[in-house]
């Protein structure tokens, strides 16, 4: 079961936007992208909490509903770029970075993929070095696949590994094979991606330090210019949570995941990755993923799809969650937002601090409050924000810092 | 203000002021908690024709929700009941019973003594399933020194379980008389209850006083009334209370208006006047208890009696304990509410104090742990407020090398160094037990520093122990722990014996390094170690972990006898925040700064308000079961 949404306020019917959002979007220094959000996975993992959802999930629940499901899907899709079109009305500039997330995108045909980006294309303009990235779980892509979608403009992709520990894929109810993800990853390669990005899960109960290690020599080894490596969270709602609740498995224990953390950093960095965000390392600044870096940049963005988030301007809002629901609006010529929160000033600087100091090249000191300077200080103090970069006016966390980073937003929100 | 019944115009007068003391009968009610008192109260209620049947529910006295939910009484009251003899000589007589309702419990023997000695007689009701407990004893005993002429009556005889004559051998051999003499009621049934009210104006004797001497009536209730200010009940010793007289409190010499005097039957009945021998209350508009304390003696200003009636007394708070609002901006609420408690009871006494640890708060004074809890239970539901309140303790007095004393209310004041002698008070106990449970009892009163006074049988399976104990030692989970071991059976009560030199020592307990003064615990010097362990352990769980390593540790002085250690938070960091998750990380944000404005700090250490009301609530500290010294 998906985590529920927010609550915020309720969106004009048309998705029309507040004049200084808008202003903001045309004006500004920011740059846009589009997030499309694929809401089918085959099959759905226990530890996700994502909206999406697997055959059986979904009404009809026939192999051939679901197709029906899928296809009318890109057409909702395009139909909410034409209602983004209108709503933007022009104030948006060219699109620098798509970014196809899920679920799992790749379940739709290259062919679905490449009407969206086409249609991204009519509506706004994508930039000639525009960053477009699809995820991928390892099992759904093949060599032909890859080149279809390197064909249809993809220049980047990002693979579920999660792990090459069979015990940690299968706690994890993945589907693929150990040495299926690294797979793809080269076969991506030799489809002509040069942006390829491997995620990994760490923490798992039951994985051992040697089964991370092994996950990040592969990943490695596996020649791709990034990786995200994520301790798992047990979110409510899920099978896992269940299972944890019930007993079943125990929970992820903190110290493990900070001593896999660490073992992350060593590897990577040995390896020649640097990190860039908490979560994420990259062999150069230009294999940082650009689409991302805008969510942690407070950049515009608009989310296409079921449960997608977009924000514009200050301005943040979020779709309906059930693909027939979602449809079902833009059919009716309506908005498929659920609701959206015009940020005050003070909760634009809360995010852009929880935001920023997550990132190597962290926060300006001067975007702190008096109080949160001091703050600051202390923590440099403790050990949890790097001197040097203090002495340089910012706020930029230490590795151990990275794994208090929280404690840190806190302090220095305090 | 109901309107007075009107009477046949043969019937002798009955009404407030003009009654004849030979027809008045003023008698109490002494039982133990669930011997049913308050049904048998409402049975004379009902039969006496006070109250409307449909107006009848449970417990009709009893006016507060804490009293009704847990079945005590804290506050007298006066009933004026209405009563034709029945059967016997004096069938046909009318007569006034006014019943007095006493407190049950042991932190109010005071109260339940002036109750006793606005009376004649006393009802000694005892559950015929159960037989007398501690502290029906202790109070029958009271009233024999009161002379009041005693009652004894069998209640619940309508219980499978009761066994009546086995207990009225009980009652006759406590009180000397015949079995045959204890009457046998059935509050729940009304079965004897005629009776038992006709026995009442047979045995008790009708008050005597002068009626042309100036007027002393003595105070033994007072109570604070939102809309009315303070309504205070009175027993006309001598003379006669006017409705349009000044008063005069003889304790104080402060006078006041009367507003409106009158008696209860059971809701108020306005009067024109109370004469010797009755019982009513009195109204003046004052709005503090402590302008008409329990045990004073109201006289008539224009013409006011020259010695006041014996026995009044000063409350003395017994038990300490510190009260803070774990949301700080709530300090002047709780301040609020203490001064508006403070006008309904008299022996509540509250400073302000400071905390390093908990912020502003007041230290309050009560008269026994029963007391603290109501105390603390109006505040938390009468005025919605949450609080901590600190481990309860006992006043000590310290002498110190220089001949110096220091009288210590607060352990966080308990003098450093140059201690040459420190004193605590004592009580002296009785319990009374089933046989098959003395060992356990003797037990605990012996782990509890106590020393046997003597040892009776009351029946053949029926022990009564007499002991003298620290009151530190009782405070905390005696009577819980008392309960356990002897299967619920056993009944306690105690009363202030003096103070005891004892070989005490302080014990602080210090987050990392800093010493949190909540926590701090005179205890005796051979319990000290159990108390540190038991508090650091207790701590370790409670304390989350901090972004550094935090030594929790006991010491005396400077020298530490227990350590645990809460190990440093290595990870507190979300793995994913992409778009999706911004605006659900913000709201957790938000969150945890409302939440962190919960948290106490000591020293550097962030501490959660729940860690604080765990490690100083008794009940887990009691059940760990290892019986430490007095802050267990």
């Amino acid at each position: 079961m998906p985590s529920a949404p927010p609550d915020g306020q309720p969106v004009p019917i048309d998705g029309s936007l507040p004049a200084a959002a808008l202003a903001e979007l045309a004006d500004g220094p920011r740059a846009f992208g589009i997030y499309v959000h694929v809401p089918f996975c085959a099959s759905r993992c226990g530890y996700c909490d994502f909206n999406t959802y697997a055959p059986g999930e979904l009404a009809g629940a026939t192999h051939e509903s679901y197709v029906a499901t899928q296809k009318s899907y890109v057409d909702s899709v395009l139909a909410e770029l034409a209602l983004a079109a209108r709503v933007l009305d022009g104030a948006a500039p060219t699109v620098q970075t798509v970014f196809v997330g899920g679920g799992t995108p790749t379940l739709l045909p290259p062919e679905d993929l490449a009407r969206i980006l086409a249609g991204i294309d009519r509506a706004f303009g994508l930039a000639p070095d525009a960053e477009i990235t699809t995820e991928a779980n390892p099992e759904s892509v093949t060599p032909a696949s890859l080149r279809a979608l390197r064909q249809a403009g993809f220049t980047r992709i990002s693979l579920g590994m999660q792990s090459v520990a069979p015990h940690v894929l299968a706690l994890l109810d993945r589907r693929h094979t150990p040495g299926r993800a690294t797979q793809a990853a080269e076969q991506a390669r030799a489809a002509g991606f040069e942006r390829v990005n491997l995620d990994l899960i760490y923490g798992v109960p039951g994985e051992r330090p040697e089964d991370f290690l092994a996950s990040l020599d592969a990943a490695v080894a596996a020649g791709v210019d990034h990786v995200s490596a994520y301790a798992l969270t047990v979110e409510e709602g899920t099978r896992l949570h269940a299972r944890v609740r019930r007993g079943e498995i125990p929970a992820p224990d903190d110290d493990v995941a900070a001593d896999r953390y660490l073992a992350a950093e060593e590897r990577l960095t040995a390896a020649g990755f640097t990190w860039y965000e908490v979560s994420n390392w990259a062999r150069s600044p230009d294999s940082a993923c650009r689409h991302n870096l805008g969510y942690w940049r407070g950049d515009h963005w608009w989310g296409l799809g079921p449960g997608a988030h977009s924000h514009v301007g200050g301005v943040r809002w979020w779709n309906v969650r059930h693909p027939a629901a979602y449809a079902r609006r833009l059919a009716d010529g309506h908005t498929p937002a659920q609701a959206r929160e015009v940020l005050t000033v003070e909760q634009r600087q809360v995010e852009e601090v929880m935001l920023r100091v997550r990132m190597a090249d962290g926060l300006a000191l001067d975007r702190l409050s008096e109080p949160g300077r001091a703050a600051a200080v202390r923590c440099m103090a403790d050990g949890l924000l790097d001197p040097h970069a203090h002495a340089a006016g910012r706020a930029v966390l230490t590795l151990r810092g990275r794994l208090l980073a929280d404690a840190v937003v806190r302090d220095l929100l305090a | 203000m109901a309107t007075e019944p009107t009477r046949p115009a043969d019937a002798p007068r009955t009404e407030p002021g003009a009654t004849d003391p030979a027809r008045i009968r003023n008698f109490c009610i002494i039982a133990h908690i669930d011997h049913g008192k308050s049904t048998l109260a409402d049975r004379m209620l009902q039969i006496t024709g006070v109250v409307d049947p449909r107006q009848m529910r449970d417990q009709y006295l009893d006016r507060m929700d804490i009293e009704r939910e847990r079945g005590i009484t804290i506050k007298s009251q006066a009933v004026r009941l209405p009563w034709r003899v029945r059967s016997g000589e004096r069938a046909g007589e009318d007569a006034v019973l006014n019943m007095i309702d006493t407190p049950g419990h042991v932190d109010f023997t005071y109260e339940v003594s002036r109750s006793l000695a606005a009376c004649e007689g006393a009802v000694l009701l005892v559950d015929a399933a159960q037989g007398i407990e501690a502290q029906t004893l202790a109070n029958l005993y009271l009233a024999l020194e009161n002379d009041l002429t005693i009652i004894p009556v069998l209640n619940k005889i309508d219980l499978p379980a009761a066994q009546p004559d086995r207990y009225a051998e009980e009652l006759a051999r406590l009180i000397g008389c015949e079995p045959d003499d204890c009457l046998r009621v059935s509050g729940k049934t009304g079965e004897g209850v005629e009776h038992l009210l006709d026995e009442i104006v047979r045995q008790v004797p009708a008050p005597v006083g002068d009626p042309d001497a100036p007027a002393r009536a003595m105070i033994f209730d007072s109570v604070y009334d939102v809309y009315r200010g303070v309504v205070t009940y009175v027993r006309v010793v001598d003379g006669r209370i006017e409705a349009r007289d000044r008063i005069r409190m003889m304790s104080t010499g402060a006078t006041h208006e009367l507003l409106e005097l009158g008696v209860i039957s059971p809701e108020p009945i306005k009067a024109g006047a109370l004469g010797v021998g009755e019982v009513g209350y009195l109204m003046t508009g004052v709005k503090d208890v402590r302008q008409s304390r329990v045990g004073d003696t109201v006289t008539i200003n224009a013409r006011p009696a020259q010695t006041p009636l014996a026995g009044y007394k000063d409350p003395k708070p017994m038990v300490y304990s510190g009260l803070y609002p774990i949301d700080g901006s709530d300090y002047p609420n709780l301040r609020d509410a203490l001064d508006k408690l403070k006008l309904n009871d008299a022996a509540l006494g509250y400073e302000p104090e400071t905390s390093a640890a908990l912020g502003f708060g007041f230290r309050c004074g009560f008269l026994g742990l029963l007391h603290l809890e109501i105390i603390r239970e109006r505040l938390e539901r009468e005025f919605n407020l949450d609080l901590i309140s600190t481990a309860p303790n006992v006043v000590y007095r310290v002498v110190l090398d220089d001949g110096r004393e220091v009288t210590v209310t607060n352990p966080s004041e308990y003098p450093t160094g140059k201690v040459a002698e420190v004193y605590e008070p004592i009580v002296r106990a009785t319990i009374l037990t089933p046989t098959d449970y003395v060992g356990a009892v003797m037990e605990l009163c012996q782990g509890r520093r106590g020393t046997l006074l003597g040892m009776d049988y009351l029946s053949a399976d029926r022990v009564e122990l007499r002991y003298t104990l620290p009151l530190a030692e009782i405070i905390y989970d005696f009577f819980d722990q008392l309960k356990s071991r002897t299967k619920g059976y056993a009944s306690l009560d105690y009363e202030p014996s003096g103070e005891q030199k004892s070989d005490l020592v302080k014990v602080d307990i210090l987050l990392h390094g800093e010493p949190v003064d909540a926590f701090s615990a005179i205890v005796h010097k051979e319990k000290a170690y159990n108390y540190g362990v038991a508090i650091t352990s207790k701590l370790r769980s409670l304390i989350p972990r901090q972004q550094f390593e935090v030594p929790i540790q006991a010491a005396i002085g400077s020298r530490v006898i227990a350590r645990e250690t809460i190990r440093a938070l290595r990870k507190d960091v979300l793995a994913k925040c992409y778009g999706g998750d911004i605006t659900r990380k913000r709201k957790l944000l938000e969150k945890q700064k409302e939440g962190k404005k919960r948290m106490k700090m000591v020293g550097r250490v962030e501490v959660p308000q729940e860690a604080f009301i765990a490690a100083l609530s008794t009940s887990d500290t009691s059940s760990d079961g290892k019986g430490s010294g007095g802050r267990k």
